[in-house]
């Protein structure tokens, strides 16, 4: 049972070794949001200062370090203490502040240091530099150690990063399951958002109400599913190869999609359309919810469903499969459909991630979906292959991009290394099927 | 063993064992070969004789044992080392490349080059010459998929002659050759004995191994039965050693009760391949089909189950005409076809032997649009022990099994339909002795079960011994009819299959 949850799910173990080097690698001094700090801080300020006594307060000079200053200090007024005194800048605004109060015989009670502000050298320079302040204490929000990597905030990133490449890449995990493969899911992307926003446009545009964003949507996916069932046809009425026959559907398709706008983005969209790719419902961002819910249900249908068994069957062997009453012929469109709809639903996510329909989204991204479907398991001989497999595939692929910005890896050494990384993926899925990696060296070509 | 023995001996393996993964594949098992005979090697399906071939042929490594060629002890660890060594082995799917030319195919890894290009004239030189010791002329610039499968093999036997092979392991040679081109195959045969060239021939049909044998080895269970001459052996002795007890009759008894016509095809057409073929056939029966290998019994069969479409004819089921669109439609009037070709057509051999067996199933396991594979399995069990289909679970790889329980497979999905109409395609073929009386008593039941029986075998004692009635094709129409089976013999159905 253990050993087989292993064969099946191996990757998974990847992913879990991946994440577990990064944790690693960006470990750090982890400062407590703002409002976390500030009620921190309040009690030893209740504890330790009298309503009277002088506070500084200060905050570095960017957003977040600016804004604690500011709430603290709001919060000390509202609690009673009176002499509240901020200074948001630099080292030495901190230090004009200091000397002023030092000249007048003003001693603070307690500095408090938000974050940024807390490595400051003036800090340690304190007792020496202004010795009538030795009764100052400092305050400094608690730190703790824990990685970046796994910050909820990143976490998130992660999935946002990858949902569109997921999504398509159910679609994909079909068409290659039944021994074929989709090249023109990129373009796909593309006609699917220009035509998506089009449709927006032309109903109103920016003032258009909410209804107006899914019917958008419809017709994107729609017309991708067209699509799709047209190279479905040649692939299974013609036997046209199916990597010509969507090597061209991706060129038209693209082609389509830049003529369609003029070459232009359209940004004429209504405020509703960020919902889907930005928005949160209950607990989640709607896309995490969104990619679940599609996994969820496409392994159903793989595993428990006539037309899943059919796909695996046409894959592993087309000729049986037909002499045993599988309809073929209509497996192989519904693949390309299916595959076509998933690009399109990663049109509209990409769209309303970005808040636009752009005629060169998508570019590239057939590769990553493939690479996520083969880091997966999936054969590309086609008749195995397993959809929550490629859920771990595509989350390799993301924690690798992730984990690489996060250790600060240039974009052209993570194409490298993400390039190595899928032939390793690949090798170790062969090596599992026969038997160690060592059996694989030993096997001869 | 003496010396002047060992010195006339062109290969003798000792005491040879090979084990995988706790399966004991072959246990001290010695075999030995001299220079002009064909020493056949025979036994049931997983009896050994593979494992040791391939051992000889580099691909697996003995545990135990050693081989000596010309009284030589080596060491064959690789395919590579097998044919530098003058081991030469002719798989019963070849080797070729069928985009390549013959000529190509010949020298492939060993191309004569000059000055770092190839010397296409010096090898069509050389293959010429090559067929000419062979005695067939094929013509060494087409290409191979152009060729027929004896022709093929032809193309093989040449390789072999090319790289001087002195040891020539044959690998079910005849299994896809009609009767002639087997006598072909024979005196070809017969030539390379003459060079001094060793054979190893491997076949399941036993006519021909009293044909061709000089000496006969039987393996069992992975451990050698007995090596003796062909001449001192007769056709029970043989089958006996090979299941390990005396098998009656090679085809069960049957009493043919004929009821009502099931199918009967009308002017069937096909371009060349099938020409207004007709006949029927009736609940209770095993209709037979004899011909040579390209008669156009299997494409027939095809047309009848919807895989290629006719181009005009009429095809009556209980009575009724029908239109058959496709396989699909073929199971829906309750038609199957168990094709000849198992391992490309019948099943789908990555997938596990439960998959196979539900795939045309499936409608029925549905429950409110998700298969219950409770249903599934519990199905596929009670045809498992129905039909002694020895498996190690249902997940099982298909690939991984013999011929026989690869064949009960495929018979147990179409059973599992419900059909009422049964073709079976050379439903024997590379299926040992004990397997294909079981196949046969299972036809034989179906046939008291009222369904009706098409069976295509170009193997005429199968032919005679199974069916109620037999039909001849040839050259894509029916020429003859033979209804007296049991007087019939094997030289009407030649004559009308070669006129």
């Amino acid at each position: 049972m253990m050993r087989k949850a292993i064969n099946d799910y191996g990757m998974v173990f990847v992913l879990l070794g991946l994440g577990l080097v990064f944790s690693i690698l960006t470990i750090k001094e982890q400062v407590p949001d703002n409002d976390t700090a500030i009620a921190q801080l309040m009690t030893r300020v209740r504890r330790d200062c009298k309503a009277e006594d002088v506070i500084v307060v200060a905050g570095a000079a960017r957003k977040d370090s600016a804004e604690f200053a500011g709430k603290m200090a709001a919060q000390l007024t509202r609690e009673g203490f009176k002499d509240a005194r901020v200074v948001v800048g630099i080292p030495s605004d901190l230090r004009a502040l200091l000397d002023e109060l030092q000249s007048r015989g003003t001693n603070p009670a307690v500095l408090i240091a938000g974050r940024d502000v807390m490595k400051w050298r003036v800090l340690d320079h304190l007792p020496t530099q202004y010795p009538a302040f030795a009764a100052c204490k400092i305050m400094t929000p608690a730190t703790r150690l824990w990685p970046d990597f796994l910050k909820p905030s990143n976490l998130l990133a992660i999935v946002d990063r990858i949902v569109v490449i997921a999504v398509i890449a159910i679609g994909m995990t079909m068409v290659i399951i039944a021994g074929g493969i989709d090249l023109s899911v990129g373009s796909l992307i593309a006609v699917s958002a220009v035509l998506g926003s089009l449709v927006m446009k032309q109903l109103g545009g920016l003032e258009a109400p909410a209804w107006v964003v899914p019917v958008g949507f419809m017709v994107g996916i729609a017309a991708c599913g067209m699509v799709g069932g047209l190279g479905g046809w040649l692939v299974a009425k013609f036997n046209v190869a199916p990597f010509i026959t969507t090597l061209a559907i991706m060129m038209v398709g693209r082609g389509l999609a830049f003529m369609i706008t003029g070459g232009f983005s359209i940004y004429q969209v209504p405020k509703a359309l960020p919902w889907l790719g930005q928005g949160r419902s209950l607990v989640a961002p709607n896309t995490v919810i969104l990619v679940l819910v599609l996994y969820a249900l496409a392994h159903v249908f793989m595993s428990h469903t006539r037309m899943g068994r059919y796909i695996y069957a046409v894959g592993g062997n087309k000729e049986a499969a037909r002499l045993s009453g599988v309809p073929v012929f209509f497996v192989t469109i519904f693949v390309y459909v299916m595959s076509s709809l998933a690009a399109g639903l990663g049109g509209c996510i990409q769209a309303s991630q970005i808040n636009t329909g752009t005629p060169n989204m998508g570019m590239m991204y057939e590769l990553y979906v493939i690479a996520a479907v083969v880091v997966g398991g999936t054969s590309l001989a086609g008749g195995s292959g397993k959809m929550l497999g490629t859920l771990i595939g595509a989350f390799i692929i993301s924690v690798i991009q992730n984990g690489m910005n996060l250790v600060g890896i240039d974009s052209y050494t993570q194409q490298v290394v993400l390039g190595a990384v899928i032939l390793g993926a690949v090798l170790l899925d062969k090596a599992r099927n026969s038997g160690g990696m060592a059996a694989l060296l030993r096997r001869k070509a | 063993m003496t010396d002047t023995v060992t010195s006339s001996c062109l290969l003798a393996m000792h005491g040879i064992s090979k084990s995988f993964a706790g399966v004991q594949a072959l246990k001290d098992v010695s075999f030995d070969l001299r220079r002009g005979e064909v020493h056949v090697l025979i036994g049931e399906n997983g009896a050994g004789k593979s494992t040791l071939i391939k051992v000889l042929g580099g691909a697996h490594l003995a545990d135990a044992g050693e081989i000596l060629l010309d009284g030589e002890p080596v060491r064959i660890a690789s395919p590579m080392a097998s044919q530098h060594l003058g081991i030469s082995i002719i798989y019963q799917e070849f080797n070729l490349i069928p985009e390549l030319s013959v000529c190509e195919n010949i020298f492939l890894g060993r191309e004569k080059t000059r000055h770092g290009f190839i010397n296409g004239a010096a090898e069509h030189a050389h293959a010429l010459e090559l067929f000419k010791r062979i005695g067939i002329a094929v013509d060494p610039s087409r290409r191979c998929r152009d060729l027929t499968i004896a022709q093929q093999q032809t193309v093989e036997i040449a390789k072999a002659l090319a790289v001087n092979a002195q040891i020539i392991v044959m690998d079910e040679p005849s299994a896809a050759l009609s009767q002639q081109e087997v006598a072909h195959l024979f005196g070809i045969i017969r030539d390379l004995k003459a060079q001094g060239i060793g054979i190893i021939y491997i076949s399941h049909r036993l006519d021909e191994i009293f044909e061709i044998g000089d000496r006969i080895t039987v393996l069992r269970d992975g451990e050698l039965v007995r090596t003796q001459q062909v001449k001192d052996t007769s056709r029970e002795m043989l089958i006996e050693m090979m299941v390990g007890r005396p098998l009656d009759k090679e085809f069960p008894e049957h009493e043919f009760k004929p009821g009502r016509e099931r199918l009967r095809v009308q002017d069937l057409c096909r371009g060349k391949s099938v020409r207004k073929v007709s006949f029927s056939v009736r609940a209770g029966e095993i209709l037979a089909f004899a011909g040579l290998i390209g008669a156009g019994r299997t494409e027939t069969m095809r047309l009848i189950f919807g895989a290629d479409q006719p181009d005009s004819g009429q095809i009556f089921v209980d009575g009724v005409e029908v239109r058959i669109g496709g396989p699909r439609a073929a199971i829906g009037q309750r038609i199957c076809l168990l094709t000849e070709d198992r391992k490309n057509q019948g099943l789908v051999l990555i997938h596990s032997v439960q998959e196979n067996f539900a795939l045309p199933n499936l409608d029925r396991y549905v429950r409110r649009g998700l298969l219950g594979h409770a249903l599934e399995t519990a199905e596929f069990a009670a045809y498992v022990a129905g039909l002694k289909i020895r498996i190690a679970g249902h997940d099982q790889l298909a690939q991984t099994l013999s011929g026989g329980n690869q064949q009960k497979v495929v018979l147990a999905k179409w059973l599992a339909t419900n059909a009422d109409i049964f073709i079976f395609d050379e439903p024997t073929r590379g299926i040992d002795v004990g397997a294909k009386y079981e196949i046969y008593l299972l036809m034989h039941k179906l046939a008291d079960e009222g369904k009706a029986i098409i069976m295509i075998s170009s193997e005429l004692p199968e032919v005679l011994g199974m069916s109620n009635r037999i039909l001849v094709m040839h050259e894509g129409s029916i020429k003859k009819e033979i209804t007296d089976v049991a007087n019939a013999r094997q030289e009407d159905i030649l004559s009308a299959a070669m006129t």
